[in-house]
């Protein structure tokens, strides 16, 4: 056995914890309860920290650092303040189950619950949003306490797990030795189906006349996208996407159907209330999916693959569960199921759904629109780029126009709908993926709520293309103004106050152009697609009333959707 | 209707506060909730009474089971059991009724542990039902302050018949 371990401080601890753990990069801004763990990191060569501009940014940036790589994201703040500013992004990757883990510094452990400079209890506040949190009390616990929020945050459903760091716990000394294993005795995930479930979902899916696979995010978080798709394709099952789904199958594959749901496309929830058997994978039955929970799937047998045994029967009754890891229950149904012939009459009926109601918007005009400028970037890019969108309108104009071929590819802030998020996440998957087009895309509203991390974008020349839909408005409330609240457009007119976007780019070292003009967009992208080596801001000024159709008022069957003005007065 | 849950959990700080908080931030309803040491120094007894259909307590005992820090979540309604509750009632009897008082005391097998001229204290255990009666029943006479326990359960033993040659030969 060997006896003589060495003694090291809590900061060399920390650090050593995270090479063990294969961290490349981390996500901070340094602070005076995390001052010993950046003197120490000062002198630390095997992984890059990015400074960002805010703590919410870091969080953020680590969040797309994460989606688009697959990897555990490493956040770092100081405490009180820092510790806080982390929340949303924290609520933010809990929602859309994103791997973090957050180190946060906390004041010395005799002060706690002193009302110390810069203390909050941040193990209680980020309680109910992490998927688990620890406060280190003793320097003899760190090692094993930062091996098991790798290991619970990158596990099961993954999310954000955070360790909270006494400024005195770094400073202590004791010996290192890192776990090889852990063992919780309260987490075991369940990752292989059950075997008989699964024989039998492959028997009602065989017999199914109008089979359907409802695709949510979990089956990219799950790398299972080449099975997925397989399945599909072997068994001629047509696919509809949840938001955070999109790249799980070809967006360009005729047994696409887009995405479902409130902005989903009327032949998608059309497939979704006429199927007969529903088949889930990796979904939650998010009410944005669902509409009205009585009318949903009404019909359809429901078979629901998750590996989060809460989201089985939470919102919908399911007929057959089967908890697991995705790949592993997708590969098993492939072994049972893999000739199912293409059941003719019902993708005539998807045929004629899609020809009755097709995903339009009107094209022959003199104003921009989103949707024309989403169209020719996907077109640019042959949907190999990496969109990073913000909240509102253009984000469901993404998922409508964008036709993603890969999955982690499309990164957007899905359950908690987070405005700001575009920008500080592109920064983080610029940090990811060297090798294709990255597109920060945001509306004049979310732009300004974290556009403070440009300035990380610029200094580390990072290759993205910052695009803003500027409408002038915060479009997508604009919108239920519109159409659900008697046109009292209440605090969502920016026109008098936005910036000048060009010159806050032009400020910050970025190189900026602007347009309104339809024609001029297409040379414009060639121009900034040829920018490779530094950041580039666009801003598109579009339409200022456009709506985002068709639409399933909340709470309504996503059977009855709107696809125009219901109170038009004199509008378009 | 009530539902019973004994959930098993870490002996650590903040694990008392991750159901409580997980409850709350889900909107479920907690009638009672009480905690304790087990056997096992590092494992601590949470006995949690809520209410609700068939499809919440289902979502209640996976969303236990969901928290790191719960190893084991049972839910005891429907299963041979043993709750019990714990009360404290102070009643006054300035009116007169010491006798009558000290009756219903024994007709419930509580104990007298405290008295002086104006009240006392009686300590009942039972079923929550049995303090819910005793309640009711000393309610006139005036209860001047109460505290209760909340309900601790446990899994009875399985019977297991004895292989009897009487019982076998009819």
């Amino acid at each position: 056995m060997n006896t003589k371990k060495k003694t090291m401080t809590g900061a060399d601890i920390f650090f050593e914890s995270l090479r063990k753990e294969g961290v490349e990069k981390i996500f901070g801004y340094p602070g005076g309860a995390t001052i010993k763990l950046y003197e120490k990191l000062y002198d630390v060569k095997f992984l890059e920290h990015i400074l960002t501009r805010h703590e919410q940014g870091a969080t953020h940036a680590a969040d797309g650092y994460a989606r688009v790589s697959g990897k555990v994201g490493v956040v770092l703040v100081t405490s009180g303040p820092g510790a806080t500013n982390t929340v949303t992004g924290i609520a933010n990757a809990y929602m859309d189950s994103v791997p973090l883990v957050i180190f946060t510094g906390q004041v010395p452990s005799h002060l706690i619950g002193n009302d110390a400079f810069q203390e909050a209890d941040i193990v209680g506040i980020t309680r109910p949003i992490t998927k688990h949190n620890f406060l280190v009390r003793d320097v003899k616990d760190l090692a094993s306490t930062i091996k098991k929020a790798f290991y619970i945050a990158a596990t099961g459903r993954p999310g954000p797990v955070l360790v909270d760091l006494p400024k005195d716990v770094i400073a202590a000394e004791c010996e290192f030795e890192y776990p090889e294993t852990v063992e919780i005795r309260g987490y075991k995930p369940t990752l292989k189906g059950h075997s008989n479930q699964i024989k039998k979902a492959a028997e009602v899916i065989r017999n199914a006349k109008r089979p359907l696979l409802y695709v949510g995010g979990g089956v990219i978080m799950a790398n299972a996208s080449k099975e997925l798709t397989e399945f599909a394709k072997k068994n001629n099952i047509p696919v509809t996407n949840t938001l955070l789904g999109l790249g799980s199958f070809p967006g360009t594959d005729p047994q696409f159907l887009g995405m479902l749901g409130m902005h989903g496309t009327y032949y998608a929830n059309q497939a979704v209330s006429n199927c007969d058997v529903l088949i889930a994978v990796g979904a939650r039955f998010d009410d944005r999916v669902t509409g009205n929970t009585k009318t949903f799937a009404k019909e359809a047998y429901k078979i629901h693959i998750d590996i989060d045994p809460t989201a089985i029967d939470k919102n919908v009754a399911i007929d057959l569960p089967i908890v697991g890891n995705a790949k592993e229950i997708l590969t098993e149904l492939l072994k049972e199921l893999s000739d199912k012939p293409r059941e003719e009459a019902w993708f005539k009926q998807i045929e004629d759904w899609k020809d009755a109601c097709p995903l339009e918007y009107k094209r022959p005009d003199n104003e921009l629109r989103t949707q024309f400028v989403i169209e020719k970037i996907s077109e640019k890019t042959k949907g190999e780029a990496i969109i990073i969108s913000d909240v509102g309108q253009h984000q469901m104009w993404i998922a409508q126009y964008y036709k993603f071929n890969n999955p982690r590819s499309h990164v957007s802030s899905g359950g908690l709908g987070t405005m700001g998020f575009s920008i500080p996440a592109a920064v983080g998957v610029a940090f990811a993926i060297k090798d294709r087009p990255i597109v920060s895309i945001s509306g004049d509203g979310g732009f300004q709520m974290n556009m403070q991390e440009l300035i990380t974008a610029a200094y580390h020349k990072l290759p993205i293309k910052f695009f803003i839909m500027n409408n002038c408005f915060l479009g997508m409330v604009r919108q239920w103004q519109e159409l659900f609240h008697e046109e009292k457009y209440s605090f969502t007119d920016l026109c008098d106050s936005n910036p000048i976007f060009t010159k806050i780019g032009t400020a910050l070292g970025i190189e900026s152009f602007s347009t309104y003009n339809p024609d001029e967009v297409e040379e414009l992208l060639d121009k900034v697609f040829a920018i490779n080596d530094r950041p580039v801001l666009v801003e598109f000024k579009v339409a200022k009333e456009d709506l985002v159709f068709p639409m399933v008022p909340s709470g309504g069957s996503i059977s009855d959707m709107i696809h125009k003005r219901i109170n038009p007065k004199g509008k378009k | 209707m009530k539902h019973t849950i004994s959930v098993l959990v870490e002996n650590t700080f903040g694990a008392f506060d991750r159901v409580a908080t997980m409850f709350s931030a889900k909107g479920f309803n907690i009638h009672s909730i009480s905690i304790g040491e087990t056997e096992q120094k590092d494992i601590s007894r949470m006995t949690i009474v809520t209410s609700g259909d068939k499809q919440l307590i289902d979502q209640i005992v996976k969303q236990l089971n969901r928290l790191i820090d719960t190893i084991k979540v049972s839910e005891l309604t429907g299963q041979a059991r043993t709750e019990r509750e714990l009360a404290l009632i102070t009643v006054s009897f300035h009116k007169g009724g010491i006798e009558e008082i000290k009756n219903i005391n024994d007709i419930f097998r509580g104990k007298i542990v405290d008295i002086n001229n104006k009240t006392m204290m009686l300590e009942v255990t039972g079923p929550p039902e049995k303090i819910d009666a005793i309640i009711n029943v000393l309610m006139p006479f005036g209860i001047i302050e109460m505290a209760r326990s909340g309900t601790v359960a446990l899994k009875r033993g399985e019977q297991i018949r004895p292989k009897n040659e009487y019982v076998n030969k009819k």
